[in-house]
Formats: C-alpha cells, sequence, structure tokens
C-alpha cells in the first residue's frame, strides 16, 4: 500500500497517540522480528485487538512485515518517527541549542588579553 | 535459516523517480550530501568492491580515510541492491565482519517510491548498534540516513545544508 505523502505525519501521530501502540513500538525496539502470537503474550488483549493496532501501525509506516516460513515478522521503522523529529521536533529544539551556540562562538571571539602572551 | 532477530528493516516514502535514489544511492556525488556525507564508490558488478569514503568533517572527527567497505552482490538498476557492509574504523567494528546490506526501490503512484532497506546483521553487534542510532554522537544510522535522503531528493536540500 502507498501512502500519499502529505498524510504521512497525521498517520504517525495518530498512531502514536494510544499506549497500546506505543508499548508495541517498544517491544519491537526492544527486539525485532517477533511474530502475532509473541507479541500478543505481552498483552492483555484478544489477538482481534492486537491485529487491529498493529495494522494502524503499518499503515503510519512504523512496523514493517516480511515472511519467514509459515510466519509473519514484524519489524520496527524507525524512518517516519525520524521524519517526525526532523520536521517537528529538533525545528523547535534547534532554538535553544542555537543560542547556546551563538553564546560560544561570542565569547571564543571576545578578546582575551590575559591569554595574549609575549613568547619570544 | 536466517537469524531474524539480528535483522532490520527501514523504509520510507519518496516522492522522485526509481532512478533518482538509485543514483542518490550509488554515486559519490549524491552520497556526499546527506547522511554522514562520506563519498561512496561503486563497481555496480557482482563481486565488484563497494568503498566509502569519510569527507572532511568525519575525518575531522578522527574517522579513517575509508570508513566502510563491501561487495556488490547484485545490481538490477534501478531496483535492486544488494551488498555486504563492513564498518572500518575500528579493529572491533572491523572484526565483526561483513554484514549484509539489501535496498528495494518499488514504484507507487504519484511518482512516488518506496524504498526498503534491510540490513542483515549476524554476529555483529556493534555494527547493529551504530546502524540502529544507539551510540551517543554517532548520528542517528539508517533512519537518520534515509530521511535526509528523502529530505534531499524532494527539496532539494539535506538536513544539514
Amino acid at each position: 500500500m502507498l501512502i500519499d505523502v502529505s498524510e504521512d505525519d497525521d498517520k504517525v501521530f495518530k498512531a502514536l497517540a494510544d499506549p497500546t501502540r506505543r508499548f508495541l513500538l517498544d517491544l519491537l525496539f526492544a527486539r525485532e522480528g517477533r511474530t502475532l502470537t509473541e507479541l500478543e503474550s505481552e498483552l492483555e488483549m484478544t489477538r482481534f485487538g492486537v491485529m487491529k493496532h498493529l495494522k494502524v501501525l503499518r499503515e503510519a509506516g512504523l512496523i514493517t512485515c516480511r515472511r519467514s516460513g509459515r510466519e509473519k515478522l514484524h519489524f520496527l521503522n524507525p524512518v517516519p518517527i525520524r521524519l517526525i523529529h526532523d520536521r517537528w521536533i529538533s525545528k523547535y529544539a534547534q532554538r535553544q541549542v542555537s543560542a547556546l551556540t551563538d553564546l560560544k562562538r561570542r565569547l571564543e571571539a571576545a578578546p582575551r588579553p590575559e591569554q595574549e602572551t609575549d613568547n619570544d | 535459516m536466517t537469524d531474524t532477530s539480528v535483522t532490520q528493516v527501514y523504509q520510507v516514502y519518496i516522492k522522485a523517480s526509481a532512478e533518482a535514489i538509485w543514483a542518490a544511492i550509488t554515486e559519490p556525488e549524491w552520497t556526499q550530501r546527506y547522511g554522514y556525507a562520506a563519498e561512496s564508490d561503486y563497481d555496480l558488478r557482482p563481486g565488484g568492491r563497494f568503498v566509502s569514503r569519510a569527507g572532511e568533517d568525519l575525518q575531522a572527527m578522527g574517522m579513517p580515510a575509508e570508513v566502510v567497505d563491501g561487495e556488490v552482490i547484485e545490481a538490477d538498476p534501478p531496483h535492486r541492491l544488494v551488498q555486504t557492509w563492513r564498518f572500518l574504523w575500528s579493529d572491533s567494528i572491523r572484526a565483526e565482519g561483513p554484514t549484509t546490506v539489501t535496498y528495494e526501490i518499488s514504484e507507487g503512484t504519484n511518482g512516488v517510491c518506496k524504498l526498503t532497506l534491510t540490513h542483515q546483521l549476524v554476529n555483529a553487534p556493534e555494527t547493529a548498534a551504530q546502524v540502529a542510532g544507539e551510540i551517543e554522537n554517532a548520528g542517528g544510522g539508517w533512519a537518520y540516513v534515509l530521511s535526509d535522503l528523502k529530505s534531499l531528493l524532494e527539496t532539494g536540500k539535506a538536513l544539514g545544508a
């Protein structure tokens, strides 16, 4: 399934706005390549419920599935979260960082007469 | 059988042609412009050599001139590239030996392509931590590289630029 690029962020934010789905991502972060049965065993929820959450995560691009023999394995795909980070988070965190780097630059550019010792 | 617990899969949708994505992965003029800004050099034939050379910034951080090497296993432009991948900057990471990276590019509708990168990491925990972006002050691994690649191809600018 191909996701419309403009709707990518919406799907990721919606997928992340649920504690069960965040828990599923954390499980896959800790160890990738898990089956539905393994994921289900960590949750107090029906198999059908877990499948529904996995579907939302898959449509947001946050997990990918691979077949291995008879089993379907789930992998975390961190790229959409990285894109959200680059687009929405680093932008606002950037201000503080650049304020600090500006300060550093100004302090370093300031004359420091006590260090200008005469060495000859 | 592949030990799947040491496979990492990364996927990103990019509004660009498969040819443009292929070029961005395999041509040094492109690889210098995103991610770790290394210069990739491919001999795109089975058995051909792959080497990634550190740019000035990485070398200033103490990286060797050649940061990654490997061998091309399969090259089917612009859709599929399979290669080995070995980091070279320390004895321990070099000793983990070659791992396998597969790039798959598939065309969708509206000029959007899906790029899937699968990294098989058998007995390579340090390499795995690096590409997962788990090592502090060592960049964000594949997630960072691929989001930067997307940014470059879609906007003409990499994140750091």
